[in-house]
């Protein structure tokens, strides 16, 4: 004892010193808790407790309360506290409910003092009176706290929280008489410690069990809470209502928080699972934690800051068996880390960047939109010269705006619309999906559309496929002679897309083309009015396509109009041939001019013997018919598949993927196919093109893809009278018993489609709310709501 | 041909909407009696030997149907369901084909049927209840009508049960049916397992898996050995278990699939002890639980005979039970005395530290012992041993055997603080629901003792908690002991312990023979007390083991 006060007043009065610095306790630590003098901690955990020293280099073992060779469980503490006033004086709280009071002053080797069998459970917390020499507070898992006067045997008040079990209980360094206990249930109370009947007041501060509290050490009425849910609030009480002024999302939930000496806004917190680390937050800045303490391996258990105005010192025990002082220099910042750039397109195409200001000041080539958009987003708040880390993280943000229709990607938006992914015979999407991109523009698509469909579309292939195969060639006995009818027109449309190429690069946009389609589909319209008699060569193609739309709506109608087109499908070819041949060629040396043609081996691969078939096209059937497995094409089909997916085109490499079916699935790996569904599915979400994004879902084999129509079905709604959420059911409210659909313009229970608004919960028939809202701008129910529907 | 063509659709009958319903109904109605036609014009024109098997596949198709339908008119939350299936079981009976009739007595073997609620007489909460589990399931099971006798609780098990099979999660909806299968095998108990094949095949699971674990994918084989042990012998969890299913390379299990996982386990394990503890009858439409031959035949079910329970037993009961109602009823007492006695001496009578720690042993230690006299060894029928390996890997008396249960605090590692963050960061909500289920299940009272009313049970459930979790060897610093010896007589513990642990040993003597003045709806309350004890038991050595694997 007198070598300790020794070192306290060695101690007492100079500035702390010291290093980031642990020493090894010989078993998992619980609680730990700073003597006043700053130069003395306690640890206590289920089977240590002890005294250290905190020297400049090191910890140095002073005392060990735990004497006698039989383990109690009385000394298995769940928390120890030192008292802030008498430096002889601890309190500790076991696990099997006793409190016991420890008087290091006394002379034998057991300093136990007191011991308080008054709890019937766990007790989770003691707290000394912050000026008041013998006034103790405990609070346990039975619900109840109690006060203790030391100079007493027994507790001289109960105070009774209605509830399962106290988790900690915090007197207020400001009010005298005042203090606060968090319970299991999501509760906080505030007492008068003079009235044990009932509490000053309550509220629910967490969802799940609030497991500490600390008082502000300077601001009255500061109340820092963490809980189970995993967050920290900040609670002004001086106000009428406890009002939550501050509230830091952290990882894991939160064991304990403890507001850091000498600034105002700072706290310290440690998680009671999974996370190890010490965070210390601003709590103005929720997001990211001021510092990061990682020197624990395992759960931290207790916190302390050194000395009660000093802000660089903290002392932290864990599970992990160690004891640890930490430096706040020596901290590792997480702002440090984090990237202060950030990039995002806006829904119109804008761009928008922030990058470190540094960066950007040294970039000379762009602007900036607008003199008054460009602003460093982190810093909003006046700098505080308290923050160690001021104007680590500041950035720029500039906005840029595309040119207009520069990035238009309505190509995509129609594709994904128009195609046709299943459904049909596999001749008929090929052709359909082929005419929607010629329509387009994109006629290399439109081509490769066209070629899938000869290959796997002939005659010859369908008694070695499967039934469904088959009976989509029975449907349409005259497809394979409209092939190679086909692809005559691809001549002129090749060399329009070679042209278009030349002179857009890859962009493929839809600007420039758009004008040649346009032509197409008046061309198309006088097609319509001439019938069979076709003029120019190119059209043939849309003619047919036209055919195909109609073919599925009236399929009685349109056979008998067969053998008409069959007929000048005879002729075609022979009078197309010379023009034909040379397309081919022309076609592959293009390509090989052309900029991307780097991944295009595939293309130029598949196009052989697609060239070498039609150039006499009765003999070309027989001879791949014949002679060539459907798996002929596969590699030349999945090569193609890769080639459009490299270029970006994740849409042709679905619909291909999808409209093929098993025929190639199985030679690409699943992760590819994996990797396109998921890219796809992102694209057409981004464009809000929910339907078909369902649609790629469901058809996808894939069944990490298909099962993600089964998530996140739940549909939350709100009754319409009451405004509560529904729980258990989607269509009667348990509050208030009614039907929670009712239209709210005719009054009826609404079956089938029905709208509301997500603003007030009213809504109703579909038509009727149309029309009400075409009227007028209010909510139907007469609610005053403005609604709006879009 | 024709059955093929006519696939007849159930869950039209889940609708709320009645006109659904009743459409659902007419379609069934029809395919129904086509069946019937067809059958019987095959029974009058063709006698070729070559058709008995085509005829005996369609009559086994119609019989199922017929069964089906038989649940249907007994167990459907909807009235006009109930009636109209009714009707149509008694038109096909007009037209000479023989129709199935419920065996057994009611939802529960243990339960009289008139003590349990009839389906059609249940107030608006309950109905509520029944219709969302009817709703999402397309039938109203034995557990929910016996468990319906604690409304509140009920609510909670559904709701968690629903979550676990059928919303947001990491497993594919047929694992975790199959891992439900797996679960309920290791205490054979065949109700849960012919439940969960039927919903397994439902959902598009493949039927191979059902002739073994085997022929399961090898993610599941691997579980298979944290299944074992889980039932049996959670203490021997350790850090590696975790690891090894984790790190098995292209078959290795993601730690949110884990916890899902084991979260389905320990609910299995525990529903199984349920479905034992309070002899839940076959549902009617699965096998067993109806039959087609003419009354006077049999009168007792298989179960019964497996587990020795013969009719004649429970007039032996009754008798005896008539000789000693005198004497239970002293036992209601001596229980409410022994409770007062306990309340008013906690605070004198200090018991030494020492003293605390060997009580928690003594009881641990003696928990070993208790068990019920006839050990005989039930083979498990093979239908249901095939689901897992190993089938001598039981509970097994450890300190007999040399071995010791090691105690684990639960201050140290407790479901509130620990368990449920780790439940709920890994699977979001599961952790709030279950934690929900608990602290329903341990704080259920509603302040009645048999005849008693206003009694505080608070001290009575707890021993029984604690029981519980002292048999899997953990311990609460803050609780004596010596209480549960004090509360608890020896064939309570017995069926404690056999529920518990062995389930698939429960007998009907065995709950008649604990606590025969207390009403059958408070012995349903302590098998909820018993469930949720070993699934929090169950669960928190696994979710300890994961910690320490993460850690």
């Amino acid at each position: 004892m007198e070598k300790m006060s020794r070192v306290t007043t060695a101690l007492s009065g100079s500035a702390l010193t010291g290093r980031t610095m642990h020493c090894h306790l010989d078993a998992p630590a619980n609680a730990i808790s700073v003597c006043r003098d700053a130069a003395q901690v306690v640890v206590a955990g289920r089977s240590i407790f002890k005294i250290y020293a905190i020297e400049e280099e090191q910890f140095v073992e002073k005392l060990n309360l735990r004497v006698g060779r039989k383990p109690s469980l009385n000394l298995s503490c769940a928390d120890v506290v030192w008292h802030q006033m008498d430096e002889n004086l601890l309190a500790t709280a076991a696990t099997n409910g006793v409190v016991v009071t420890w008087n290091l002053g006394r002379p034998s080797r057991n300093k136990q003092d007191q011991l308080f069998t008054e709890h019937k459970r766990t007790v989770n917390k003691v707290c000394f009176h912050p000026t008041e020499a013998h006034v103790l507070l405990s609070g346990s898992q039975d619900g109840f706290m109690k006060c203790f006067d030391l100079r007493r045997k027994d507790s001289v008040s109960t105070f009774s929280g209605q509830s399962e079990s106290v988790r900690d209980v915090q007197f207020s360094i400001r009010d005298y008489f005042t203090f606060a206990s968090t319970f299991e249930n999501g509760n906080v109370q505030l007492w008068d410690i003079r009235r044990p009947d009932r509490c000053e007041r309550m509220f629910t501060a967490h969802n799940g069990p609030v497991f500490c509290c600390d008082w502000h050490p300077e601001d009255r009425g500061w109340l820092a809470t963490g809980g189970r849910d995993k967050m920290v609030k900040v609670w002004d009480m001086t106000t009428h209502r406890a009002k939550e002024m501050h509230c830091v999302q952290t990882i894991a939930s939160v064991a304990r928080v403890k507001w850091r000496p000498e600034c105002r806004h700072h706290l310290a917190t440690c998680s009671m699972m999974v996370d190890h680390n010490i965070y210390v937050w601003d709590v103005r800045r929720p997001f990211v934690p001021a510092a990061m303490f990682e020197e624990h391996r395992d759960v931290t258990t207790g916190i302390a800051w050194r000395h009660p105005h000093d802000p660089s010192f903290l002392l932290s025990g864990s599970k992990d068996s160690t004891l640890c002082q930490h430096l706040f220099r020596d901290a590792s910042q997480p702002v440090e880390r984090a990237n202060p750039e950030g990039l995002c397109y806006g829904l119109f195409g804008d761009l928008a960047f922030a990058a470190k200001e540094s960066l950007v000041a040294t970039e000379s080539g762009r602007k900036p939109y607008g003199g008054d958009r460009r602003h460093p987003i982190f810093f909003k708040r006046k700098l505080d010269p308290a923050e160690p880390f001021s104007g680590l993280a500041s950035s720029a943000l500039s906005v840029f705006e595309t040119e207009l229709g520069g990035g238009s990607m309505s190509w995509f938006v129609d594709t994904a619309e128009r195609y046709a992914l299943a459904g049909r015979p596999l001749a008929e999407l090929c052709d359909h999906n082929a005419k929607v991109a010629r329509e387009l523009g994109r006629n290399q698509v439109a081509q490769t559309w066209t070629m899938l469909r000869i290959i796997y579309c002939s005659p010859g292939l369908v008694p070695s496929t499967n039934l469904n195969h088959s009976m989509g060639k029975g449907s349409s006995c005259g497809l394979p002679l409209m092939n190679s009818f086909n692809l005559k027109d691809m001549g002129p449309g090749l060399g329009s897309e070679t042209r278009l190429d030349r002179s857009k690069g890859d962009t493929r946009s839809d600007t420039v083309l758009l004008d040649s389609s346009a032509t197409l589909i008046t061309n198309e319209d006088n097609e319509e009015t001439e019938g069979s008699d076709v003029p120019a060569d190119y059209l043939l193609g849309d003619v047919e396509g036209e055919e195909d739309e109609l073919y599925p709506l009236d399929p009685e109608h349109v056979h008998p109009e067969e053998p008409e087109y069959v007929l000048p499908q005879e002729a075609f070819p022979l009078r197309h041939e010379i023009v034909d041949t040379p397309s081919g060629p022309e076609h592959l040396q293009d390509k090989a001019d052309s900029p991307h043609v780097s991944g295009s081996e595939a293309d130029t691969a598949s196009l052989v013997p697609v060239d070498s078939s039609f150039s006499l096209l009765s003999v070309s059937h027989a001879l791949y018919d014949n002679r060539l497995p459907p798996d002929f094409f596969s590699v030349l089909v999945r090569d193609m598949l890769r080639f459009y997916a490299e270029q970006g085109d994740v849409q042709m490499a679905v619909s291909v993927l999808i409209v093929l079916g098993e025929r190639v699935r199985k030679d690409i790996d699943e992760q590819t196919q994996e990797h396109w569904y998921t890219s796809y599915i992102d694209l057409l979400q981004r464009f809000c093109l929910w339907n078909v994004s369902n649609e790629v879902v469901k058809l996808s084999t894939s069944r990490s893809i298909s099962c993600l129509n089964q998530a996140s079905t739940t549909l939350h709604v709100n009754c319409s009278h009451c405004k509560r959420p529904m729980s258990s059911r989607g269509w009667v409210c348990d509050r208030c018993h009614r039907c929670a659909s009712m239209c709210a313009v005719c009054h009826h229970v609404v079956k089938g489609l029905f709208v509301w608004c997500q603003g007030c919960s009213h809504g109703g028939h579909l038509q009727h709310i149309m029309k009400w809202l075409e009227g007028s701008s209010q909510c139907p129910a007469g609610c005053g709501h403005l609604c709006e529907y879009s | 041909m024709a059955e093929g063509e006519h696939e007849v659709r159930w869950d039209g009958l889940c609708s709320r909407d009645s006109s659904t319903r009743e459409t659902a109904l007419e379609n069934i109605r029809q395919s129904v009696f086509r069946k019937a036609e067809y059958l019987r014009s095959m029974k009058e024109t063709l006698h070729r030997p070559s058709d008995g098997l085509s005829n005996a596949v369609s009559l086994d198709g119609l019989n199922k149907l017929l069964a089906h339908l038989l649940m249907l008119s007994k167990r459907c939350p909807f009235k006009d369901v109930r009636e109209k299936s009714g009707c149509i079981l008694k038109s096909v009976e007009e037209l000479g084909i023989r129709i199935p009739r419920p065996l057994g007595h009611g939802p529960s073997r243990f339960i009289p049927e008139k003590e349990i609620l009839q389906v059609g007489s249940e107030d608006a909460q309950m109905h509520a209840l029944f219709a969302d589990s009817f709703a999402a399931l397309g039938r109203l099971d034995n557990i929910t009508l016996v468990m319906v006798f604690h409304p509140q609780y009920l609510e909670s098990f559904l709701k968690t049960q629903h979550y676990l099979l059928q919303m947001d999660g990491p497993l594919p909806l047929h694992y975790r049916h199959y891992i439900g299968i797996m679960a309920a095998a290791r205490h054979q108990c065949s109700y849960l397992v012919n439940l969960h094949v039927n919903d397994f095949l439902h959902v598009g699971g493949d039927p191979k898996w059902l002739n073994g674990l085997e022929n399961a994918p090898q993610k599941l084989q691997n579980l298979g050995e944290l299944n074992k042990v889980l039932a049996h012998r959670p203490w021997l969890i350790t850090k590696e278990h975790i690891e090894g299913l984790l790190k098995a390379e292209e078959h290795s299990w993601s730690l949110a699939e884990l916890v899902h996982a084991v979260v389905l386990l320990t609910h299995y394990h525990s529903l199984a002890s349920f479905t034992f503890g309070c002899g839940i009858s076959p549902e009617i439409h699965c096998d067993g639980g109806h039959t087609f031959r003419p009354p006077s035949v049999s009168n007792y079910c298989l179960c019964d005979i497996t587990n020795g329970n013969h009719s004649v037993d429970e007039v032996q009961i009754n008798s005896a039970g008539n000789i000693s109602v005198s004497d239970s009823f002293f036992e209601v007492e001596a229980l409410m005395e022994k409770m007062r006695q306990l309340q008013a001496c906690r605070d004198e009578e200090e018991a030494s530290q020492e003293e605390m720690a060997s009580r928690f042993e003594m009881e641990k230690r003696e928990s070993m012992f208790v068990f019920s006299s006839d050990d005989d060894e039930v083979t498990p029928t093979r239908d249901v041993s095939r689901h897992f390996e190993d089938t001598s890997y039981g509970y097994k008396d450890f300190s007999r055997h040399g071995m010791h249960v090691p105690t684990f605090r639960v201050q140290d590692y407790c479901w509130e603080d620990h368990g449920y963050s780790l439940v709920n960061r890994l699977y979001p909500d599961v952790g709030q629901l279950i934690d929900e289920k608990f602290h329903i299940a341990y704080n259920l009272t509603y302040n009645t003792m048999a005849m008693h009313k206003d009694v505080d049970t608070s001290m009575l459930r707890r021993a029984i908690w604690n029981y519980i979790h002292c048999m899997f060897g953990i311990r609460y610093d803050d609780y004596d002991y010596g209480e549960i010896n004090q509360l608890l007589d020896r064939s309570f513990k017995v069926y404690i312990k056999t529920v518990v642990c062995t389930p698939e040993k429960v007998t009907k003597r065995m709950y008649d023979s604990f606590w025969r003045q207390f009403k059958h709806s408070e012995k349903v309350h302590v098998n909820l007390l018993l469930i949720e004890a070993r699934m929090q038991a169950e669960l928190l050595y696994a979710l300890r083991a994961i910690t320490r694997y993460m850690t």
